[in-house]
């Protein structure tokens, strides 16, 4: 290996941990609220990149009806609970909320794929279509459990991603797809060294997002109520927050971020139904590097799984997977030493 | 009196009878799927052990069905070897992969070891298809069929019988496994490693050999696929395929091995059932198919979390509130009398009276810049009972842990019979003779009373997980039991030997306790504030039942901070506070203090 081909593969690893950065703080977001590991976190991803790759395509985007799905789903859930609570009186605020807020990007993105209209807006509407999808699966799958073990919240997770690649095939179909480059050129850096102008995008929104990230964490009253959710439910329940509207914040944060990664990886990757999967296993990576709490660990796992993963697939394109999740294990192993163990009775499925 | 159709051991018969009737009866395709069941059930019943009763869970199962699946196939194909040789092969690479995964991974703590599972399930999957030898993605084909004696057992009914005599062998070794010295341990797994420790037990030790007992049946499992369908595939072994066996665990409940067999039923069937009826509504069958498992999955985890065996168990105890003892008989208490030939186990001698058993010196405890315990120093003699009192706050749970091997001391020492413990771990001196109780009570809620105080004799016997498993163990076994019983019988429990630790009132399973710990035949019994949160009654029961141990001869020190309790009933008090002892003596000297009545009341100055 030499110094540029090291190079090369350096910069295609930050570009690579660009995208497990976004997806890793989704993660951790979701997690640190929720406590629910949410897998199918990179299936949304995947939405968001065949949805933009059918508006090229000039065709409806399927998203539209998975969405309509979810929305019907998270109406029934939310009126029944209303009846057997007995606040009918709320009925009428649920279906404007779960029904027809949810439909709104829908409308929009048919009206957008009827005119044809210019990319840029073509790439907002995919993001945007996928940003329900998180929340309505958290109204309608988690919240009812929200108080199981982390243990079953984790497997409903696990299941919940072979639903939606499951739905993902049928509504998208089994063929892969790769969209235009959102920008074209490229940065020359020195002698026969340049930089593609997509990288350079998708390593700069990475920074501007996870700077925003910050920002709205630090300096905004929903950002606080997040974290104070995150550290302590019954404490955040106190002061007036709801846990389950935090909740449903984190899902839609988490959404939008992961159609951002769909859009930004759509060019420079074909993505199938089911490629979002391994996107999402390499951001857990980094999400555990960072303890699944911690978001500036998170950062420097992302951009080291991104290298490690670029540098693998030099060595072997078949198994740079397989060095990535191996990877996993000794990092696992790192943190349960550098915490102090503490004494808790293991979680128990079946009660 | 229970119907005689309802004992388990005719229930057992009836479907040994039903299945071995089945290929006489059905159709090829009833016995193909039977096989699938029979396969798929032996997988299950690994996770069963390990994730529902020793509360590991692992999303990687499958592939150490594909670790041994691709082992023989790899022997009797490019090498070609007998598969009977492969059997061998394949539990030796199982049983290894799996040994040096758990040694890895199965010290993490909480929600880490199944995302850990996740990544080596999936990576091994990929292995397969990426290895040369291993065909790639397309797989082995032309594994030979097994044969006995000549006679191939290629035809679908041939396979059935030796299939459904592994099932048999390895649901009848779990069962077994699950009624024995080390399955106590492994169904306290959930417990806690401190509760194990206390025992005597190594937790580690116990997880790892769950995993890897549940691996090798995978791998069992890997060899009779590999020699039924002759022909291997990366896409089985996925982490898809763990999640399906998951599903099968999950659905036929985690909490019983029977929930094995019935989730795999169920799962196979409906696998079948769909792969008929969705295809004439759609043409993406496949698709749907998996749709429908994870909607189904998600279903049972949000409203039937005990499974199908959880319904089948709360309908049968609807009459009876008993626990089932073993041999399915109504008997409140295990028999106090041993049988012919078997002895009770050996007794420690216990040193003379008023000789010193414990002695602590210069004990010092720092957390950071706190020093919870500031050089105290006090000591206990045989026979007596000495409490440790204080307010709150004055560092006597500290000194419990340190005492107990707990936590680790920062300076100072502890002999007990003689050796410096204070190095040692809180197992060793389990193991030394000395036993303790928890302030929050750790009791095994749905082990009955008898089977939570045997698991306090885990260090005076030795039986392993394979002699458990083939039931060679009997007679320890009857020397455990029949210990456990005359505990709970010196307690006042032993009428209830076979009831739900968990359905008992706190004051109740505190006694508990004592009694498991007293059947580790202690030196010296440590109790933690035995008397926290009990009532007036309870209290005065409690009291004399230590008094009447003491008069038995076993040396009891007790940490307290209920002052009126600890007075009527100890020999001697040592009182501390902010850390350092303050004063020690006799009950009365110590009431008249001035220093103490200032640390429990505030002083006037």
């Amino acid at each position: 290996m030499t110094w540029d081909i090291a190079l090369i593969l350096g910069i295609d690893g930050l570009a690579n941990g660009a995208v497990y950065l976004l997806a890793g703080l989704g993660l951790v977001l979701i997690f640190s609220v929720t406590r629910v590991v949410f897998v199918p976190f990179g299936d949304i991803a995947a939405f968001a990149a065949l949805t933009l790759a059918a508006f090229e395509t000039g065709r409806l985007p399927p998203t539209i009806g998975m969405v309509v799905v979810l929305t019907a789903l998270a109406c029934t859930t939310e009126v029944a609970s209303l009846v057997r609570r007995g606040e009918r009186q709320h009925v009428f605020k649920a279906l404007l909320t779960w029904g027809a807020l949810p439909l709104v990007p829908c409308a929009l993105a048919w009206l957008a794929s009827r005119s044809g209209v210019s990319a840029w807006l073509q790439v907002a509407m995919s993001v945007l279509l996928v940003v329900p999808i998180a929340p309505l699966i958290g109204r309608v799958v988690f919240q009812p459990i929200a108080d199981a073990s982390v243990l079953v919240l984790l497997i409903v997770s696990l299941a919940l991603h072979f639903l939606l690649s499951g739905l993902g095939l049928l509504f998208f179909g089994p063929e892969g797809s790769r969209t235009h480059a959102l920008v074209n050129g490229s940065l020359q850096l020195g002698e026969g060294f340049s930089v593609s102008a997509q990288v350079l995008l998708m390593v700069g929104a990475a920074l501007v997002l996870s700077g925003l990230f910050f920002l709205v964490f630090e300096r905004t009253t929903m950002g606080k109520s997040l974290r104070a959710t995150a550290v302590n439910r019954v404490g955040a329940r106190l002061v007036g927050i709801r846990p389950a509207r935090t909740a449903l914040m984190a899902y839609a944060c988490a959404s939008l971020l992961a159609g951002l990664i769909g859009v930004l990886i759509a060019p420079v990757t074909t993505m199938y139904y089911d490629s979002g999967f391994i996107i999402g296993l390499k951001a857990f990576v980094a999400a555990i590097i960072g303890g699944l709490v911690s978001y500036p660990m998170t950062a420097v796992g992302a951009l080291s799984v991104g290298v490690v993963e670029s540098f693998a697939s030099f060595w072997s394109g078949a198994l740079k997977d397989v060095i990535v999740f191996s990877l996993l294990i000794p990092v696992l192993m790192l943190r349960s030493f550098m915490t102090r163990h503490i004494e808790e009775e293991e979680e128990e499925i079946d009660q | 009196m229970k119907h005689v159709f309802a004992r388990p051991a005719f229930l057992v018969g009836f479907f040994a009878l039903c299945v071995a009737l089945i290929p006489l009866l059905f159709s090829n395709f009833a016995v193909s799927l039977m096989n699938d069941i029979g396969i798929a059930s032996l997988v299950a019943l690994g996770l069963v052990l390990l994730t529902g009763i020793g509360g590991a869970t692992s999303f990687g199962q499958a592939a150490f069905v594909g670790i041994a699946a691709y082992a023989t196939a790899w022997l009797t194909t490019t090498m070609g070897f007998s598969p009977w040789l492969g059997l061998p092969f394949a539990l030796t690479l199982t049983g290894v992969s799996a040994l040096a995964i758990g040694l890895l991974t199965l010290r993490l703590g909480g929600h880490f070891l199944p995302l850990s599972t996740i990544a080596w399930g999936l990576s091994i999957a990929m292995l397969f298809g990426n290895i040369d030898a291993l065909g790639r993605h397309t797989g082995l084909s032309n594994i030979p069929a097994l044969s006995i004696f000549g006679w191939s057992l290629a035809d679908p009914r041939a396979i059935y019988y030796l299939i459904w005599s592994l099932v048999g062998v390895c649901f009848w070794f779990g069962y077994n496994l699950l009624h024995s010295r080390p399955g106590r341990a492994i169904r306290g797994l959930r417990g806690g490693a401190i509760l194990l420790a206390s025992v005597g037990a190594n937790a580690y030790h116990v997880r790892l050999s769950l995993f890897v007992t549940a691996a090798l049946l995978a791998g069992l499992a890997g060899w009779l696929y590999a020699h039924m369908n002759r022909f291997v595939s990366p896409s089985p072994f996925d982490v898809r395929a763990s999640i399906e066996y998951l599903l099968m665990a999950v659905s036929g409940g985690l909490g019983h091995i029977a929930g094995a067999l019935v989730g795999a039923a169920l799962v196979m069937v409906m696998k079948n059932g769909l792969q008929d009826v969705l295809p004439l509504l759609t043409q993406r069958a496949g698709q749907l198919e998996a749709v429908t498992f994870a909607v189904l999955f998600i279903l049972i985890l949000h409203f039937a979390r005990g499974g199908l065996m959880g319904f089948v168990r709360r309908w049968m105890r609807a009459g009876a509130s008993n626990l089932q003892n073993p041999s399915g008989m109504p008997a409140k208490s295990y028999p106090t009398a041993l049988p012919a030939g078997v002895t009770p186990l050996p007794h420690r001698t216990l040193p003379p009276r008023g000789a010193p058993l414990l002695e602590v010196q210069g004990a010092v405890k720092r957390f950071g810049g706190l020093v919870a315990v500031n050089d105290v120093s006090f000591s206990v003699n045989t026979g007596e009972i000495v409490g440790l009192i204080g307010p709150n706050g004055a560092g006597k749970s500290t000194m419990f842990n340190l005492l107990t091997c707990t936590a680790a001391m920062t300076s100072g020492q502890v002999h007990f019979l003689g050796h410096d413990i204070s190095r040692l771990s809180q197992r060793d001196v389990a193991k030394l003779g000395l036993a303790r109780t928890f302030q929050h009570v750790k009791l095994r809620p749905h082990m009955s009373l008898l089977d939570n105080v045997a698991l306090g004799a885990y260090a005076r016997t030795d039986v392993g997980l394979v002699r458990a498993g083939l039931r060679l163990d009997r007679v320890q076994e009857q020397q455990v039991l029949h210990a456990a019983q005359l505990q709970l019988e010196r307690i006042g429990l032993g009428d209830k030997a076979y009831e739900e630790a968990g359905s008992l009132p706190l004051g109740t399973q505190r006694i508990l306790e004592i009694a498991r710990a007293l059947a580790a035949d202690p030196v010296l019994l440590v109790l933690d504030e035995p008397a926290a949160g009990l009532r007036r009654k309870e209290k005065i029961a409690l009291g004399q039942l230590l008094k009447k141990l003491r008069d038995e001869g076993v040396t009891i020190l007790i940490v307290e901070h209920d002052m009126e309790f600890v007075m009527t009933l100890v020999d001697r008090l040592v009182v501390m506070n902010f850390g350092s002892k303050l004063i020690e003596g006799a009950p009365k000297e110590v009431r008249a203090d001035p220093r103490v009545q200032s640390a429990y009341l505030g002083s006037v100055v």
